[in-house]
């Protein structure tokens, strides 16, 4: 009689033999396979109890705040579905202001004032200068707060387990913010704007991945590639212009702005 | 309202950002499960959730609606977990000498961390969960993760080899190798235990 070999009774356990009827039987009748099976089956009963930390019941929520910044946006698909977006350029233009003029209020209650109601905002941003304003309030706003960020890892110090876990989280943020303004820069013709927000949306995206423990030779690897960016250097030159913008687009405007 | 998980992918595919939300909260404690059992490490555990939930949401239109979504999920875990398991072994090869004699280093990072008392944990006895936790840790990346997906997630050695990305044969005995590890280190306790 043939034994049943170690290998053949790891198939039998997990049901992969070709001849589950005749490995059986065997066992059936065979008191020194069953021994070996047995303690098999002990062995893997045992790994069974190997611990897995516990994950509440909120922690898919956890994850999705985690990765809601960094999920690329689905432009191609959405300009494929228009198609005849360039025909229609004004007309999503003008959409996309009202968007991100509604976001913006919504986004920037520290900018905006908290007594905007939706009536007001809409009113606002009806008119293609008000929703301008708004978007290059919320453009300026988002490269101040990003140029920060940039300039504390750019200036931190190298040492054992960096924690840069803060920045993560406000790169994280500012990259689903600019992705809103890079798609609406690219609406609205704006492709130098589009440009410079591609590059910083890059950075961002790449420092929320970075590792929150930073080692010494992991952060200068990361400020490198800032660096070889250049993205503080276009973030200043993109931030002053749209400080002009903002004041070329009068004092009126920009005292209305600023009440909303 | 409840709908399937390829009801949710439709949507999502659409730029229905809800729709993925939906999917990455329902499946998120199960990859995190996958995946620490594959890393064998909390932390790394939790990268390869949000790793492999930005794979899933980029590879969307490669999704085959007629497939699970779970198990498209998983395979795309597991793949996210040996890469990560393997790069982490490259870099500490690169950046760690081995002391003389040591034969441990075969594979650094597949340490089970400290467990903390809990029920389940308890059921183990001291040793015995010790000699898991060590016979675990010495399985070799691709030992591991062959066991952990045929053992722990129900997959066929076919499939096993699918999200491997090697030969069924060699899934077949990655999964031998790791059982016949297993037993060798655990055989002694597990019998001492019943006597």
């Amino acid at each position: 009689m043939n034994h049943l070999n170690e290998e053949e009774l790891i198939l039998h356990y997990y049901s992969e033999e070709s001849d589950a009827f005749a490995a059986e039987q065997h066992l059936d009748q065979c008191e020194q396979c069953r021994a070996h099976y047995a303690c098999l089956q002990r062995v893997l009963n045992v790994v069974d109890s190997l611990p897995v930390p516990v994950r509440s019941e909120e922690y898919g929520s956890e994850v999705w705040r985690r990765i809601a910044g960094r999920l690329p946006s689905r432009r191609r698909r959405w300009w494929s579905l228009e198609g005849s977006w360039q025909w229609a350029g004004a007309a999503a233009a003008f959409a996309s202001l009202v968007v991100v003029a509604f976001m913006a209020g919504r986004m920037f209650p520290t900018a905006v004032s908290r007594k905007v109601t939706p009536v007001t905002t809409a009113a606002n941003v009806a008119d293609k200068q008000g929703g301008q304003r708004v978007l290059l309030l919320a453009v300026g706003d988002l490269l101040d707060r990003s140029q920060m960020v940039l300039i504390e890892l750019n200036h931190a110090t190298p040492s054992e387990n960096l924690d840069i876990s803060a920045e993560q989280s406000r790169a994280s943020d500012l990259a689903s913010e600019n992705r809103l303004y890079r798609q609406t820069a690219l609406q609205t013709g704006d492709t130098a704007m589009a440009g410079v927000l591609d590059d910083l949306e890059r950075v961002l995206v790449d420092i929320a991945h970075e590792p929150s423990q930073m080692a010494p030779a992991e952060l200068e690897n990361l400020q490198h590639r800032m660096e070889s960016a250049g993205i503080l250097f276009k973030v200043r030159i993109l931030g002053n212009n749209v400080k002009q913008k903002q004041e070329a687009a009068g004092s009126v405007g920009r005292s209305g702005g600023q009440k909303l | 309202m409840d709908l399937s998980d390829g009801e949710y992918v439709t949507r999502a595919r659409t730029g229905d950002s809800d729709a993925f939300r939906t999917l990455v909260e329902r499946h998120s404690r199960s990859v995190f499960r996958l995946a620490f059992r594959m890393t064998g490490n909390e932390q790394d555990a939790e990268d390869v959730v949000q790793e492999s939930m930005l794979r899933a949401y980029k590879q969307l239109s490669k999704f085959d609606e007629r497939a699970s979504f779970g198990t498209w999920l998983y395979r795309i875990a597991a793949n996210c977990s040996l890469d990560l398991v393997r790069s982490k072994k490259r870099r500490t090869q690169n950046q760690v000498l081995a002391p003389e004699g040591d034969s441990d280093l075969e594979n650094p990072v597949m340490t089970v961390p400290e467990p903390g008392p809990n029920p389940e944990r308890m059921a183990l006895s001291g040793e015995v969960r010790e000699r898991l936790t060590a016979a675990m840790g010495d399985l070799s990346a691709t030992e591991r993760s062959a066991f952990v997906l045929r053992h722990f997630e129900g997959m066929c050695i076919e499939d096993v080899s699918r999200v491997l990305g090697c030969q069924p044969g060699a899934a077949k005995h990655s999964v031998f190798r790791a059982v016949q590890k297993l037993r060798r280190a655990l055989e002694p306790v597990v019998s001492a235990a019943r006597s």
